[in-house]
């Protein structure tokens, strides 16, 4: 599927004179008996999670180069891991609790105090991240989470930050930060502007700076976006993204994102 | 070039530049299709707009 964001990064290749291969998951055969012969540079963009995470850990088992990494894959698909690696390595990251069962669910609830947020472990565009008011919205909503698919039973909940109505997404690309933008909430206290969230420019400070430092050195170079929330205890970082969008902040912050992401591949290329 | 919105019947611009695989998004309607090439050229293809394990 090529979206704005990869038919901007197809075109800056052009205009860099640079050759790229298209390849499309969809018809892929990986015959893991068989040697194959990948590019050996990959930009992973595939929109489903389990294709991105499945066919990245085939081309690098072959031998390429790909943005991201398996690891980085594996570690930032999944809010649990990632808040693991946050919290071990000392990154302000929101207060968080995990269960799988109701009971121990409303517990935790209990403990992190309403209203607080449920998220799935593996999800993007703030789909099913729930805000829950009080227990009895608990109940109703674990509920019904009891009758989903097991991934959805792994209650991940977070305490409700004390926020702007805003979020703020740092661009990586490489080991630096390239771009910040602001997501302000639409109609929806969830700052995801696939939710109608508003993209602004935002400084690029020595904070986000130093987050984005810390986080590149626990998963290496590459391509992220990282969302952080401003509390008073400074900024909490709450998800990195491993296959970032940035169809709204190419126009909001004037950064030539695809042009750079090529520019890093070309020098990846050369390594 | 254009082709005829397989929902409305609306009229969608396919850009000079398209490539096979791209999003095209019907300005009527709303609904979007995928573009597919073949030796008549562009045709769409209803899209897949949302996975449950889609994003970033």
């Amino acid at each position: 599927m090529i979206r704005w964001e990869e038919k901007s990064i197809i075109q800056a290749a052009k205009e860099k004179n640079i050759n790229l291969q298209l390849m499309d998951a969809k018809e892929f055969i990986f015959d893991l008996d068989e040697p194959n012969s990948f590019p050996h540079v990959v930009l992973q963009r595939c929109v489903s999670y389990f294709r991105n995470l499945h066919s990245t850990a085939i081309l690098e088992s072959f031998g390429s180069k790909v943005v991201n990494s398996f690891y980085v894959n594996w570690i930032t698909g999944n809010k649990l891991f990632t808040t693991l690696l946050l919290k071990k390595n000392k990154i302000k990251t929101p207060k968080t609790m995990l269960s799988f069962e109701m009971d121990s669910a409303l517990k935790a609830l209990d403990k992190l105090g309403y209203p607080s947020v449920i998220k799935p472990i593996i999800g993007s565009w703030g789909r099913l991240v729930a805000l829950i008011k009080d227990r009895d919205s608990a109940k109703a909503l674990l509920e019904d989470r009891m009758h989903m698919f097991p991934l959805y039973q792994v209650f991940y909940l977070q305490e409700l930050v004390k926020r702007p109505p805003r979020d703020i997404r740092c661009f990586v690309i490489g080991d630096r930060v390239v771009a910040a933008i602001y997501r302000i909430s639409g109609s929806d206290w969830r700052t995801n502007t696939a939710l109608g969230g508003k993209a602004v420019n935002c400084p690029i400070t020595k904070e986000l700076e130093e987050i984005a430092s810390e986080i590149v050195k626990l998963l290496g170079e590459g391509f992220y976006g990282i969302d952080c929330m401003e509390s008073k205890e400074g900024l909490l970082v709450h998800e990195v993204n491993n296959t970032t969008e940035f169809r709204n902040t190419v126009p909001a912050t004037g950064i030539n994102i695809p042009g750079l992401v090529v520019d890093y591949l070309k020098k990846l290329a050369k390594c | 070039m254009s082709l005829e919105c397989l929902d409305c019947g609306g009229k969608i611009d396919i850009p000079k530049d398209a490539i096979t695989g791209e999003i095209i998004t019907c300005p009527d309607c709303g609904a979007s299709f995928e573009l597919v090439k073949d030796e008549k050229g562009f045709s769409l293809k209803l899209a897949q707009v949302e996975g449950e394990d889609w994003g970033e």
